[in-house]
Formats: C-alpha cells, structure tokens, sequence
C-alpha cells in the first residue's frame, strides 16, 4: 500500500464520524460548555447578566442552606425512587419472565405502555388520582383499612417518589428482564437437585446473578429521578422544589441565569461522579457475572 | 431384586403423549442409556425421574419407594445438565459444595468432601475458579463433580457430552466410565449417539416416538436389533427383501441368488438385515456390482448396487488384495449373521 493510500486510510474514520461528531460538539458540548461559563457570570436585577469571572453564584449555592435543603431533597427522592422500583420491579421482571407465552407478552406491554404515554400525562393522572384528601388513591386505601387518615400526596415527597416510581418502572423491569434472560434455562433445576428449597433458590442462586441488572436498572432510575423535571414540576409545584424544578425557577421566573446554570451544572456534577462511580463499583464487584 | 423401577410410566402434554408405556427395571450400579432421536421422549423420561416432570400414569419406584411422591429436592439424585446449568457466581468449590451446604454437612466434612470429589475428576487445584473462566470439558467436570459429592443414589446424565467437541467427548467417556465403575451409582444416560450409548452402558433402552423399541445390552441391540428402526438407529444396516419357501423341504430362504435353509417361524416375503461388516466377498451369494470404494484406514467402505437394492460393506484393511470398483461381485454371509423380519412389519 502506498504512503497516500495509508495516509487516507487513516483519515477515513475521522472523515466518516465528522458528521455526528459535529452534531455532538454542537448541540451538547457547546451548550454545556456555555451553561458552565454562565455559572460564573454576574446577575443583577437592575444590571442583568454581566460577562466577568465571578464564584458568587458558587458562594451562594455552598453556603445558603436552602439550595443544600434543595439537593438532599433531590437525591432523598431518587434514592426512594429507587429502592421502590428495585422492590417491586426486580420481583416483576421474575414473575413474569415465569409466564407462558400470551401472559407474558400481555403483561410485558401493561409494564412498558406507560413509555408510550407522555410523562406530563401520566403525571397529571397521578395527581387526579392523589387530588387532596378526597383522592382515588385515599379512598381505597381507606376503605381497605390500611389507613385510618389520608395521606397527603400533592405537594409531598411521598406523592413525588410514588409517580416517579411509576415512571421509572420500565426501566429497572427491563434491565433486570435482560439480566433474567442471562440465566441459564435449568439453573433453578439443578439447584433444586441439589436439595435447595425455593426461597434459597431466589435468595442463592436467582439474585446474584440478577444483582448486575438491578443495579444497573438503579443507575438509570436514579440519574432520572435525580434529574426528572415533569413530575417533580407538577407533583411538587412551587411548594417543594427539587434541583431541576429550581433551575428552571431561577431561568424563566427569577431570571437569574447564571444561578440557575449553577445549580443545572453542580446537578449534572453531581450526576455523573455518582453513576460513573457506582458503575466502576459494580463492574469490579460483578465482574464474573458480566462475563 | 430392581434398584430404580419404572412401571407403565406415560407423560402428555394436551392431547400428546411424549412418553407411553415405558417400563424398565435397574438393578443397583447399572449404567443404562436412553437412546433415540430427538423428539422421542427421553430427556422427558429423565426429568419424571428427576421430578421436574410429573407422569401422567404409572409409578417410579427407587429402592420400593414411590419417588413421585417425593419432591425433586429431597430425592437425592444427582444431575448434570447438558449446558452444566453451573452457579456462574460461586467459584468450583462452592458450585460443588452447594448440595453439601443443602445437607448441613460439617465444614470439615464438607471441605474434604469437594477435595476428593474434585480430585476425582482431575481438577484438583481449581478451586478458586469461576465456571465461566474454564473451557466446556472442565465446566463438564465440575459438573459431574457437583453431582457426584453428594453421594446420589442415581446419578442422570442429560447429553453431558454433546456440548463437547468429538475428542474430548471420546476421552470424557472413557473418564465417565472409570468414575462410574470406581464408584458404582446407578447411572441413567440420555444420548442420541448410539456410539456414546454402546461405549458406556450396561443396557441399553433405544426409544422411538415415546415408546421403547428394545432393551438390551449394546452387543444384543446391535446384534439382534428387534426393530427396522433399532436396526438403522445403531449403525449402518443392509435390509435385503426376501422370501420362505415352505413348499419344499427342507424349507428355504431366498434373497435374490443368496439362498439358505430358513429359520423356523416365519414365512412369505420377509426382509433379511445384516450388517455391513459381516457381509464378505465369495463365488456365491447375492450378485452385485460395486459402485463406490473408499479406503478409510482400518477398513474399505464398499458401495454396491445387488440384485436387491443398494448394499454396503465393509471389509477389514488386513493388506488382502479388494475388489475394485465397477468390479461384479457375489454377496455372502453366514445365516446366523442375519436377522429376518416378516416384511412390511417395521
């Protein structure tokens, strides 16, 4: 092969990835790279947003109580977002992968058809479901004897985690599904030929080898939830805000742009150090399953 | 006195019946395959044993015992699976010592128990491995480990060598073999290689469309096949149309120009199989041509088109001068050789 054959070998992939590469630097990079810079700018509310090199923003955000209230809150809520769904959607994603045929594509497209349906829809069911005390969900709740008063939803931490789980459940279902359909075919046969029971089966044999697609199921619904605006923006309201609802606050009500870039980029930050960190724990700890 | 007894045992799914009829006695320490086709129901009979199935009719009895009535968890019989099904997360030893663990046993007891079982199968050392960092043949081994450790009154073998490449296979036979005379559990194998079938067992149980065609040891199945379909399963077979004459005595049988007194019985149109080795080349017999010879080491394959229809045989490489192809030849064998059939009777 000749030297200019090589040489346009070489430039090949550059040239054919240009395109998306181009589309990457120019709609994520160059905003995120911006959003960052704002966060160091000035604001005022006569003067508006001044171009200078400032940590104010940064200042206010680490000392003010408020925004620390307002990121545990955030991370409160997807944490119990998550272990909701792990719960329920873990024992889900086994039931049915047990199901013959018919059942399981029927009950497989009652999981996932809420991705079909927009979050602010479905949302705003909840909150016709939870409406003040004389919702759906109280009554039957009451009615059942599980509880003796309703329980406030609207406007509550409780209220968010219940529709964000609801939300997020397709997402662990069908990481932990995935991770089901791993396991080999007679491996519940030869633990039971072993003499185990199946609760030992679940607890020995089936959930360490899941573990992987639990936990990667939870990365994906925390980083949502973490970062979930629709809900939040209408179960919450301007009562109780999270990260995302009060950057969008500071954008479009406050107008104070460069705290609300602040805050969108500790967020983001924040995000990314726990999802990269908790993947490199989980790969090390799992690395024979994953194999 | 029968160890493992299956009597009349019948499986259906719906309206279709997998298994029907199936009655087989095993004395204690016997190794015996269930051979046949995919689709005939043995791997089916395999797992009722194992519990993972329930009959449909009849009765499992170990030792006397209804095992039916047993949950497949308490029977105490060991599996090994044809993908292994090893734990993926447990290392060797604790795949092997995972029935152990069942059974409460001491954790002296237990660490000894997995060191002999796995030095019994040549992988001592091993111990701190995972299943998936170790190639099919050693997965196949810690299978049989895991199986074996706890000791089972009846070890099932569900295709354990069909994952394995045919080297390997040949030489975990032999090693299965040894391990199951060392031993001595009663072992029930599930193949559809009639060579695999012939080199291990005591008995064999050819099984075809859910029923059992013939029980024998592999000399007595491959020798007096009781069936066409036993007959073309294990190994190749000439099948020749024939015919009794009992007008004459003594009364004889004619196939083609091949002619010898007739056995007792039957008489009509029969058809006659022999096996390909057992047929030679003489001055008399069926007359043939040969159409293709292939030299394979030890032994000529013969092709030949007789009188009767297509024939093969196989001769013995003992450095004796053969026939070559497009040469006429007769066909001949000792009448014990054969077995005769009355025709259109399968």
């Amino acid at each position: 092969m000749s030297a200019a054959a090589e040489e346009r070998n070489a430039r090949a992939p550059w040239a054919l990835t240009a395109p998306a590469l181009m589309l990457f630097v120019g709609v994520l990079l160059i905003p995120l790279a911006m959003t960052v810079m704002l966060s160091f700018h000035d604001w005022g509310q006569y003067k508006g947003i001044e171009p200078v090199f400032i940590l104010k923003n940064w200042h206010e955000i680490a000392t003010d109580p408020y925004y620390a209230e307002m990121f545990w809150r955030t991370f409160r809520i997807a944490i119990l977002t998550t272990l909701l769904t792990a719960v329920l959607g873990a024992p889900e994603a086994y039931i049915l992968n047990r199901m013959s045929g018919g059942w399981k594509s029927f009950f497989l497209l009652i999981i996932l058809g809420p991705l079909l349906i927009s979050v602010v829809a479905r949302t705003l069911g909840w909150a016709l479901l939870f409406g003040g005390n004389n919702g759906l969900v109280n009554k039957l709740l009451m009615s059942l004897g599980v509880i003796r008063s309703p329980i406030p939803f609207m406007f509550t931490e409780t209220g968010m985690v219940v529709a964000l789980a609801h939300v997020m459940m397709p997402f662990m279902v069908l990481s932990v599904w995935a991770a089901l359909q791993r396991l080999d075919p007679q491996i519940e046969n030869a633990a039971t030929s072993l003499g185990a029971g199946p609760a030992t089966i679940i607890r020995r044999i089936i959930m360490p080898q899941i573990m992987p697609g639990v936990l990667s199921g939870a990365i994906i619904v925390f980083s949502l939830s973490a970062s979930a605006f629709a809900t939040p923006a209408i179960i919450g309201g301007r009562r109780l805000k999270v990260a995302a609802t009060l950057a969008y606050d500071e954008f479009l009500n406050t107008l104070n742009w460069p705290l609300g870039a602040a805050v969108a980029t500790l967020l983001l930050v924040a995000l990314v150090l726990i999802v990269v960190g908790s993947n490199a724990l989980i790969e090390r700890r799992y690395a024979e399953v994953f194999r | 006195m029968a160890y493992l007894e299956l009597d009349r045992v019948a499986k259906q799914f719906g309206a279709q019946t997998v298994v029907d009829d199936f009655s087989l006695s095993v004395r204690k320490g016997e190794f015996i395959s269930f051979l046949g086709p995919s689709g005939c129901g043995k791997t089916t009979t395999l797992q009722m044993i194992a519990g993972f199935l329930d009959p449909t009719r009849g009765a499992i009895r170990l030792e006397g015992k209804d095992l039916t009535a047993i949950h497949p968890a308490k029977r105490g019989l060991g599996i090994v699976f044809q993908s292994y099904a090893l734990f993926p997360h447990m290392t060797v030893a604790e795949n092997v010592a995972f029935g152990l663990e069942m059974r409460k046993v001491s954790r002296a007891e237990k660490a000894e128990r997995v060191r002999a079982a796995l030095a019994m199968v040549g992988l001592a050392g091993y111990e701190d491995r995972h299943p998936r960092r170790m190639s099919g043949g050693q997965q196949q081994r810690v299978a049989l480990a895991r199986a074996l450790v706890i000791k089972p009154s009846v070890l099932l073998l569900d295709e354990p060598l069909s994952n394995l490449d045919a080297k390997l296979r040949e030489e975990m036979q032999i090693e299965l073999r040894q391990i199951q005379r060392t031993i001595g559990t009663t072992t029930i194998l599930v193949t559809h290689d009639q060579n695999e079938a012939m080199s291990l067992s005591d008995r064999i149980v050819v099984m075809s469309q859910g029923r059992i065609e013939q029980i024998g040891t592999p000399q007595e199945t491959y020798e007096k096949p009781s069936s066409a379909f036993v007959s073309q399963f294990l190994g190749k077979t000439n099948d020749f149309a024939a015919a009794i004459d009992r007008t004459v005595t003594p009364a004889r049988l004619t196939a083609g120009s091949w002619s010898a007194p007739a056995p007792a019985g039957l008489s009509g149109p029969v058809t006659v199989s022999i096996r390909p080795e057992r047929i030679g080349f003489g001055d008399a017999g069926l007359s043939a041509k040969i159409v293709t010879r292939i030299f394979q080491g030890n032994h000529w394959l013969f092709q030949c088109e007789s009188e009767c229809g297509p024939a093969i045989v196989i001769r013995q490489n003992d450095g004796k001068a053969q026939p070559a192809e497009g040469e006429a030849v007769r066909l001949a064998w000792r009448p014990e050789d054969m077995s005769v059939r009355a025709r259109g009777v399968a």
